[in-house]
C-alpha cells in the first residue's frame, strides 16, 4: 500500500475515533468503512483546493449517506479545510460539524444530506449543472447499501443514465449491514452490480473496498469513463467498522453506538498498531 | 388568457434573459403550459419523467450549482408527495428553487380526489423559510413572475392553470410581501386568496345593497402573511372572514387566525370543510364544498353579525 495514503487513512481513522469518543456516541461503523475512499478522493483524485473551497469548476463530493459526516469532517480537517481542534465540537450545540452533512455550516461540504436517497439526486443535479456549465467538474457521490433501498436512488439512477452524465461517479459503501440487521435479511439489494448495469451505468467492483490502492485504481478507471456517455458506479465491498476489531465485532449494532473516550483510546492504539 | 399561458410566457422571458433559469417537469409539462418551451430552450428544460422526488432533489443540486430551477407538477405531487425533499433538499439546504403546483384544490375537477390538494398550503406553510404565493388573475401573475425570480429563496407558487376573471387593473403594482386592498369597508374584513377572489369581491359589492360594508383584501402571499395589513383591517372592522380553495385547516384561515390569535376578534372560515375531493366540474364542486357565490355571501352576513364593536 502507498505508505503516504496509508498514513492518511490511519490519521483520518484516529480522528474519527477521537471526535466520536469525545462526544460519546455516533455513527461509527459507516464512518470507518469509508475512510479509504475519502482519503483517495481528497488526497489526490479530486480537483479541489482547500484554500479556495468554493472554487468554480472544482470537483464535488456529495456524501448522500449523510450520517458519515464525521468521516468527511475528519478527512477535510486532515486536508486542511479547517483545524483539527474543530473536530472536537462534533454535535455540540452551535457546532459547524453536525452529525449529518450541512453545506451551509461546514467549509468544504458541497451538499446538505441526511434524508437518505436525496443527496444522490442532488449529486445528479450537480452533475447536470456541471455539464451545462461545461466546466469540466466531476461529481462524486457516496451512497449506503441500506440507502439503496430508497426508491429515489433508482429514480436518480435512471435519470443520470438517460441524461448521459458521465461526469458522475457514484460509490456504494457495500458493508452489508444496516441498522436493524444485515442488508440481506432486512431487504436484500443483491444482485447489486446487475441492477446498476441494468440502469445503464458503468459498474466497477472493488472486492476489498478498504484497500486504498485498489480503491484508488477503481477511481482512476472510473474517471477514464468520461466520454463513455454513462455514469459510473463503483461498488466497494467494505467492512462496517473497519480498522477497529471491537467495533467490527459489534456487527449491525455499530451503526450508531456509544463510544467512551477510553474506547476511543483503545481503538486508536489498535489503528496505530500499538495494541 | 389561461394562467398557464401567462406563466409560460413569463418563464420564456426569464429563460431568454438568464441562462441559469431552468425548468424541470415530471411528465406534466403539457398541463403546466410549458411543453412548447422544450424546443426553444433545449438546454434549460428538463423532463424528469414521473419521478417527483428525484425532480425536487435534482433541482436542489442544480441550485447548488448556481442555477435557478422551477419545478412543476400538479399541486398534490408538487407538495405532499415530495414534502421531505422540499423540506430537506430545498428549504433546509437553503436552495433557490421555485415550486410550481398547478390545479390547486377543487380546480383539479375531473381528475378527482387523488389529484386534489386540500392540504398543500398547510404542508408547505409548516416548513420554515418557505414563501407561498397564489395568484388571483393573469395581471397579478404577470406582475409577480419577475419579482419571484428576483427573490432568492424557495417559493411555492400555487397556480390555477386555466382562465380566471380579471381582478386587477393593468397598472397594478405587485409587492410580494404586501396584501392587496381590493375594496375598503368597515363592517367585515374578508381575506381571500386565489380563484375565489373575483366572486368574493362581487359578493361584497352586492352586499352593500344590504347595508354590509365589506373590506376585501387579497392575500396573494399566504406565507409570510402581511401581518400589518391584516391587523390594521381587523382592528377597524372587528369581524373577519377568510375565503379559500383549501382545507379550512392549515391554509389561509389558519394563517389569519394565527395572526389575530390575541386580538379578540372573531375569525370565520369559508373553505374546504376538512374533507377530500371528488370528481366533477367546478360549479358542481363549489356547490358540494359550499363555495358558491351565494355561500360566500351567506358567510359574509354571518361573519358581520359576529362583529364586536368596541
Amino acid at each position: 500500500m502507498d505508505p503516504e495514503l496509508k498514513r492518511v487513512c490511519r490519521d483520518i481513522r484516529c480522528d474519527i475515533m477521537t471526535c466520536i469518543g469525545h462526544l460519546g456516541v455516533g455513527h461509527v461503523g459507516g464512518c470507518l468503512s469509508l475512510v479509504e475512499l475519502l482519503a483517495v478522493l481528497y488526497f489526490g483524485e479530486m480537483n479541489i483546493d482547500p484554500a479556495d473551497p468554493k472554487k468554480k469548476g472544482r470537483d464535488r463530493l456529495v456524501c448522500s449517506k449523510g450520517h458519515a459526516g464525521p468521516a468527511v469532517y475528519a478527512t477535510l480537517a486532515n486536508r486542511g479545510y479547517f483545524g483539527k481542534e474543530e473536530l472536537l465540537t462534533l454535535n455540540q450545540g452551535g457546532t459547524h460539524l453536525p452529525s449529518h452533512c450541512d453545506m451551509n455550516l461546514t467549509v468544504g461540504i458541497d451538499m446538505t444530506t441526511g434524508s437518505l436517497g436525496q443527496g444522490f439526486s442532488c449529486a445528479v443535479g450537480a452533475a447536470l449543472g456541471a455539464k451545462l456549465e461545461k466546466d469540466g467538474a466531476r461529481i462524486f457521490t457516496i451512497i449506503g447499501d441500506g440507502e439503496s433501498q430508497e426508491g429515489q436512488i433508482w429514480e436518480a439512477a435512471m435519470f443520470a443514465a438517460a441524461k448521459k452524465l458521465d461526469n458522475l461517479i457514484g460509490f456504494t459503501d457495500y458493508n452489508k449491514l444496516q441498522i436493524d440487521d444485515t442488508v440481506a435479511k432486512v431487504n436484500d439489494i443483491a444482485p447489486l452490480a446487475e441492477k446498476w448495469r441494468a440502469f445503464g451505468w458503468n459498474v466497477l467492483e472493488v472486492t476489498n473496498g478498504n484497500d486504498a490502492d485498489a480503491v484508488r485504481q477503481a477511481v482512476r478507471t472510473a474517471k477514464e469513463n468520461r466520454g463513455s456517455g454513462r455514469p459510473t458506479m463503483v461498488i466497494l465491498h467494505t467492512v462496517k467498522g473497519c480498522g477497529v476489531s471491537f467495533i467490527e465485532a459489534m456487527g449491525a449494532a455499530n451503526h450508531n453506538t456509544n463510544l467512551s473516550e477510553e474506547d476511543a483510546r483503545r481503538a486508536i492504539a489498535e489503528i496505530r498498531g500499538e495494541a | 388568457m389561461e394562467m398557464r399561458a401567462v406563466y409560460a410566457a413569463c418563464l420564456a422571458e426569464l429563460m431568454e434573459k438568464d441562462k441559469h433559469v431552468v425548468v424541470l417537469d415530471a411528465d406534466l409539462a403539457k398541463a403546466s403550459g410549458t411543453r412548447a418551451l422544450y424546443e426553444r430552450f433545449p438546454e434549460q428544460m428538463f423532463d424528469c419523467g414521473v419521478a417527483e422526488q428525484n425532480m425536487a432533489s435534482i433541482a436542489a443540486g442544480l441550485a447548488s450549482y448556481g442555477f435557478k430551477p422551477y419545478i412543476e407538477s400538479f399541486t398534490p405531487f408538487a407538495t405532499r408527495r415530495i414534502c421531505d425533499q422540499i423540506a430537506i433538499s430545498i428549504a433546509y439546504a437553503k436552495q433557490n428553487v421555485k415550486i410550481v403546483g398547478t390545479d390547486p384544490g377543487i380546480s383539479a375537477e375531473l381528475n378527482g380526489g387523488t389529484h386534489m390538494s386540500m392540504e398543500d398550503i398547510g404542508v408547505i406553510r409548516s416548513i420554515p423559510g418557505m414563501v407561498i404565493f397564489e395568484p388571483v388573475d393573469a395581471v397579478q401573475l404577470r406582475a409577480a413572475m419577475p419579482v419571484l425570480y428576483e427573490y432568492e429563496g424557495c417559493v411555492y407558487i400555487r397556480l390555477f392553470r386555466k382562465e380566471l376573471p380579471t381582478v386587477f387593473p393593468e397598472e397594478y403594482r405587485f409587492d410580494l410581501f404586501r396584501a392587496d386592498m381590493l375594496r375598503e369597508g368597515c363592517d367585515v374584513s374578508i381575506f381571500v386568496s386565489g380563484m375565489l377572489t373575483a366572486d368574493t369581491l362581487s359578493a361584497a359589492e352586492e352586499l352593500a345593497e344590504e347595508g354590509i360594508s365589506c373590506e376585501v383584501i387579497n392575500v396573494h402571499t399566504i406565507k409570510p402573511v402581511d401581518r400589518e395589513t391584516v391587523l390594521r383591517s381587523a382592528a377597524k372592522t372587528r369581524a373577519v372572514l377568510t375565503v379559500e380553495n383549501h382545507n379550512v385547516i392549515g391554509g389561509l384561515h389558519s394563517a389569519i387566525l394565527e395572526t389575530l390569535a390575541t386580538e379578540r376578534i372573531p375569525v370565520s372560515a369559508l373553505g374546504i370543510p376538512d374533507r377530500f375531493g371528488e370528481v366533477g366540474k367546478l360549479p358542481y364542486l363549489r356547490e358540494v364544498m359550499g363555495l358558491t357565490k351565494e355561500d360566500i355571501k351567506e358567510a359574509i352576513r354571518k361573519a358581520a353579525l359576529l362583529a364586536k364593536k368596541e
